[in-house]
This record gives C-alpha cells, structure tokens and sequence, in this order.
C-alpha cells in the first residue's frame, strides 16, 4: 500500500457568514479588548518581549495590555503561506489558501483498543498504532498526536510520542504536548536530526507545535516559552483558543470569537515581536457550554457555525488555520457522531480551512475509537467530492449520449457512461445493500470501518525512519531523563 | 414585615442579585433579625427553589451561579455577627479545593466550588497552581476533612497522586476527591483517591458520601 494524501483543493464553492462589516467590528472589539482589559502571559520571557516592544506590562497580574498598531504591525510581518514538511517530500502540505488538508485529532487520554473493544488508558503503543494507521489512510494528511503515552515520564512525554510519530509515518507531525522550553529545545533538536539541516527544517518543517490558550483571556506559561523556541528554528507554532460560550466566553457566539480572537492574535503578534517573519498559524476550536450542566459539548450548531467564521478570521489576518471540527461528544460511532461531524467539517471545509483536526475521537475529543477515526475519513471524503461541485460542459451534458438512449431505455450500455461512472463516489462506510443481507448478518458500517483500520495497521508499512535517526531521537530524550 | 424581607431576600438569590442581597442582609441586622433566621427563613428558600428549578431543567448553570454568588455575598454579612453571637450554621462539611501546581485551569474546579458552596459545604478554593503541601496546611488550619484536587492535563494529572501519597504517609485525617478532564476511573483506582465525578454536580454528591451528614 502506496503512502498518499488526498487533501480538498480548488474548491468549486465556498461559504462566507460573515459580512466585511461582521469582521472589521470583531477585530476592533479584539484590539479593545488587547489593549484596556489585556491578555495574561505567564512567562517571563514572554513579559520581557512585551514589554522591549512598549506594551504595558503588570509584573504581578502578568497581564499585557498593547495598543493596536503593536498589534497591527507585528500581525503584518506573519508569512501567509508556507510549507509544512513531511518525511517523504510528496506528502509536503502547502498552506496556501487553497487546500484543506485534514488530520488525526489529539490529546486523548483514553483508547477503545483496537483488538479487545475495551476501552483504558492511552499509552505509547496506541500512538504508534494510530500513526501507522494514519499513514496508510489517504484522507489524512498530517498526524496531530492523537494520545497522551500516559506509560512514559510526564517530562519527555510529548518527545517519546513525535519520535514514535516519525517512526511509524511518513506524514507531517503535529503535537500539542510540548509544554516547556527544556522540552521544546529537545524538540527542535529532534526535528533538526530528521530534517537533516537547519535550512530543511526551515524550508520544509517535519513539526509543527500547537498550543492552547487559557480561556479566557490567558495563556499557559510554557506553552510560550516552547512556541518561542519553535519560532528560533522556524518550526510552525499555532494558538489554539477553545473559549466556550456561556463559561470561558460570553453567552453570545460573537463575544466568544471576540475572546478566542483577541488570545489568538495577541500571542500571535508575540512571536512576530519575537522572530518577525516565523510561521505561524491560528488554531481553534471554540464550542458553546451545555446551559444546563456548563460541560463541553463537542457538536452542536454553534460549533458548525464558529466552524465557518473562524476562517474568515484567519483569512482577514492573512494567516493559515487549523479548525477543530469532527470532535464529537457521542460515547459511540452513532446518529450524533454523524450529525456532528459532518456538519462542523463541512462548515469548516467550505470556508477552506487549511488543515482539520481532526479524526477519531468520541465523548469530545477524549477517547480514541478506530472505527470513528475511518468513519470520518469518509465523511471527509464526501465532502471532498462536494466540494468539486458540478462541471457543466458538452462533455458532461452528455448531449450524445442523451440522443442515442431517447425516451426511454436507460444509460447503462452507454460508452459515455462507462467513460464517467468512475466519478460518482463509492463509500466504504454506507450501508446500500438488500435489508435482508443485514438482516441475516447483523453487521454495521461502524463494524466494517474498525475491520479497515484493523486491516490497514496489519498490512501497511510506513517509510522507516532511518534507524540512526532514530538513535539519535533516542539519545535526546534519554539525556534528557538523565537529567531528571 | 419581617416576612416581606424574607420574601425579598429569598427573590434577591432566585433573580441572581448580589447587591440586592448584601442590602437585604444588611437591613436585617439593622432591624435587629437573627441572622440565623434570615438565613434560613430568608435566603435558604430561594436557594432551594433555584436548585428545585435546576433539577427540573427550567433554571440554566449560570442562574445556579450567580444564586451562588449572591448567597455567598449576603452570608459575608451576616456571619461575622453569627460568630459573635455564638450562634453556628449547620453546615454539611469542610472541603478544601484548588488546581495542582502546573496547572492553570480552574473553570471546572471553580464550579465544583460554587455548586458545593450552593449545597451547604463551607469551601476554601485555593485557586490554581496549588502546591500538595498548601492543600494539606490549609486542610489542617480549617479542619477540614476533605480536599478536592482537579488537573486539566495527562502531565499535571500525577500531582493528585502526590496528594494522596502525602496523606497516606502522614496518615491525615483527609479524604481527597479528584477531577479534571483528563481523569477517569481507572486513573482513580490506580492512584486511590477516595472519590471522583465527572461534573460539578456528581462532585456535590461525591462530597456528601464522603463528609456529609448523613
């Protein structure tokens, strides 16, 4: 089995739910926001470049309060488009506007096991499993590290799980489990080893960091501190804000994009201040809190809407986003998981969100099923086909064909339609067949979908990693314990 | 008269009104009221409607919340004149809550806090980043008997196990709770926590079974 992504490009169509009105007015509720009431940097490091820059800085509060044109001239020198790399240069990702490419979701902490059904704790093997899979699944294009190795130490964790990534897929990496700065320079270094050179890792990243903000309004120290080494090594960092109307964010869903918005951009403009030109991306995944219990929800229509405007947003400041859609808060592959993750993928993949995370998660991004990881690929791929939309020419209105069937007859014997039949989508996951075939077997399309990744984890091999890279991964993070 | 104040106190909690409130308390340490009666004549009631309310799906989080709030506020008042009174609340325990150290998120545990408050427990949220040896002090000067740890991430979630190694090595009289996204019942059992709940209101009656009356 060949290694291949097949991301969305050159979409026939897309969707905008904002007016130009709409997004001028939340980025100048973002700018008040930054600048009267501020946003929290809990890093030193963080505190000092803010303040090098002029901002107002409350070494007690650690809060940052910047004026617009700061925020407005660092925010100008982010690249639009850049290159994320993989091992194997015909999986590069081009984050140019065009393209959405979609990913494994991340930081579970708990898998269905893809032998026994039972549900425990993630550990390492799980993430090897799922990169593996991950690789030898067309749909996806970028591994985010989808479990936490809850069997290694807390301190290298994040550098076992990437190095388990690399060895296991060919794809880009992605992972939002680099916390510190002694973590992230070992990981720059890692990436370094499997870039091969300082200039590949620049031009072509085989990493990318993701990290969350602290909603409302705050931000988590190391996390920081990591994006600004990425920064150094021109690796990607992204800020992911999941405020949540009604708890982390206001009631209303513009208040709430009012939030995300001003955590996003703030410590986007933070690491412009810092390495002026270093890629960067803007990350989200805001929901609406349940109003009577306050939880995460996972899917609902304020996520499939936030799901489409968050594009604008990132659009307006000329920078790439990742989106969290699928994420489901169903405890099965089931109705719900279906509604919720194709509606908020096909709002995210109409508005041409660069990358989608991402697949594979039930009970809101918490535990980690194989047959959901597979039934969303299909999801992701139905939309793709939508997305083409409809080509209107003399070939495809088949005006011959038309003529030579006449009232009447049928199409089948056609030379035309066996020249196109090849372009209606066949699903994998759908069931089409007689009622009494599954009333006699029983079997459903979740069922088969855990088969395929099954059969996918036994039958693929990955590009290996050359096993003196690997060494030398080894020998980082075992430094790196050394030191504990 | 007495009465209408009851009223309004017991409206001041439903409608979520924190100034109307501490006026009302105010007023009736004024009119010389116990402060035990306005309590439980006054605010209690609006207290349990807006739970009753809750229960039945017609009140949201946020009216529980800012209830909450407002009874947190009005007792502000009223205590400090309980205590020179000699006259005590009956309260269903003392629980000590807070974030592990490393970690900044409080949404969940602040809540935990607020719906263990709105049920009768005397809470001390020590806020985030919360070192294990400033639960136990805390515990200790309070007297309380039950301390509610929450982690958001895998990397901070080992913390609660330091807790709960701390407590068994000194052999102290404490019950630890945990919570936080990431924890689940396996993770419980392997460290030995004494209880856990998937949300602020499993947390109320995980805290009641433990420390309760009974």
């Amino acid at each position: 089995m060949e290694t291949a992504i097949k991301p969305i490009t050159n979409p026939k169509f897309s969707i905008k739910i904002l007016s130009d009105r709409d997004i001028k007015d939340i980025h100048t509720a973002t700018l008040d926001i930054i600048q009267n009431t501020g946003v929290r940097f809990p890093s030193e490091r963080a505190l000092q470049i803010w303040s090098a820059h002029g901002a107002e800085v409350d070494p007690d509060s650690q809060i940052v309060k910047a004026k617009p044109d700061l925020i407005e001239s660092a925010i100008a020198k982010a690249p639009p488009r850049y290159i994320l790399g993989a091992r194997q240069p015909d999986l590069d990702m081009p984050l140019d506007g065009n393209h959405v490419f979609l990913g494994t979701d991340g930081c579970g902490v708990e898998v269905i096991d893809i032998h026994s059904g039972q549900r425990r704790m993630s550990q390492l093997s799980d993430v090897r499993d799922i990169a593996r899979i991950a690789d030898g699944t067309d749909d996806i294009a970028v591994n985010w590290v989808a479990l936490s190795a809850q069997d290694k130490p807390v301190e290298t964790r994040g550098l076992h799980e990437i190095k388990t990534v690399w060895e296991n897929s060919s794809k880009h990496v992605q992972t939002e489990s680099i916390y510190n700065a002694a973590e992230a320079e070992a990981a720059m270094r890692m990436a370094l080893a499997v870039a091969g050179s300082e200039n590949n890792l620049r031009e072509k990243p085989v990493l990318s960091l993701m990290q969350c903000s602290a909603s409302p309004l705050g931000h988590d120290g190391g996390s920081l501190d990591a994006a600004l080494i990425a920064g150094e090594f021109g690796v990607p960092a992204g800020f992911m804000t999941m405020a949540s109307c009604l708890t982390t964010g206001p009631a209303t869903m513009a208040g709430t994009l009012a939030v995300g918005n001003a955590e996003v951009i703030a410590a986007t403009a933070l690491l412009q201040l810092a390495n002026p030109g270093a890629p960067v991306f803007y990350a989200a995944a805001q929901t609406a809190s349940d109003p009577r219990t306050g939880v995460y929800t996972g899917g609902g229509p304020e996520d499939f809407l936030f799901g489409a405007a968050t594009n604008q947003l990132a659009d307006f400041y000329d920078i790439p986003l990742s989106m969290g859609s699928f994420a489901t808060g169903a405890k099965t592959p089931n109705w719900q998981a279906g509604i919720d993750n194709s509606l908020s993928t096909l709002m995210a993949c109409a508005a041409i969100s660069d990358m989608l995370l991402g697949v594979g998660f039930l009970h809101g991004s918490r535990i980690w099923s194989y047959a959901q990881m597979q039934l969303d690929c299909e999801i992701f791929a139905i939309i793709r086909k939508m997305l083409q939309g409809i080509e209107v020419n003399q070939e495809t209105l088949a005006l011959d064909a038309i003529t030579s069937v006449g009232p009447g007859g049928n199409f089948l014997g056609e030379k035309h339609t066996r020249a196109h039949m090849r372009d209606l989508f066949i699903p994998k996951f759908m069931d089409r067949r007689p009622y009494n075939e599954w009333e006699d077997k029983g079997d459903n399309p979740p069922d088969w979908a855990l088969e395929k990744a099954r059969s996918i984890l036994s039958d693929h091999e990955p590009l290996p990693l050359e096993p003196a890279i690997s060494k030398e991964l080894t020998g980082i993070i075992d430094s790196l314990e050394k030191d504990l | 008269m007495t009465k209408d104040l009851f009223q309004a106190m017991s409206q001041s909690i439903i409608d979520g009104e924190r100034d109307e409130a501490v006026r009302l308390a105010a007023l009736a340490l004024e009119q010389d009221i116990d402060p035990l009666d306005a309590i439980t004549s006054g605010y209690l009631p609006g207290v349990n409607s807006v739970g009753s309310a809750f229960a039945c799906g017609d009140a949201f989080l946020p009216e529980l919340v800012m209830a909450g709030e407002a009874m947190k506020a009005a007792m502000a008042v009223l205590e400090p004149v309980m205590k020179t009174n000699d006259t005590q609340l009956n309260i269903e325990g003392k629980v000590i809550i807070g974030t592990v150290e490393g970690d900044i998120h409080e949404i969940g545990k602040s809540l935990v806090g607020t719906m263990l408050m709105s049920s009768g427990f005397e809470v001390y949220d020590l806020g985030v980043n919360v070192p294990v040896a400033d639960f136990i002090a805390k515990a200790e000067e309070t007297g309380a008997s039950l301390v509610g740890v929450s982690a958001l991430l895998t990397t901070t979630m080992a913390k609660q196990k330091d807790l709960i190694d701390e407590v068994k090595k000194k052999n102290l009289p404490i019950k630890v709770m945990v919570g936080g996204a990431p924890v689940t019942r396996e993770w419980v059992d392997k460290i030995g926590a004494d209880g856990y709940a998937e949300d602020a209101f499993g947390a109320v009656e995980v805290a009641r079974e433990l420390i309760g009356k009974k």
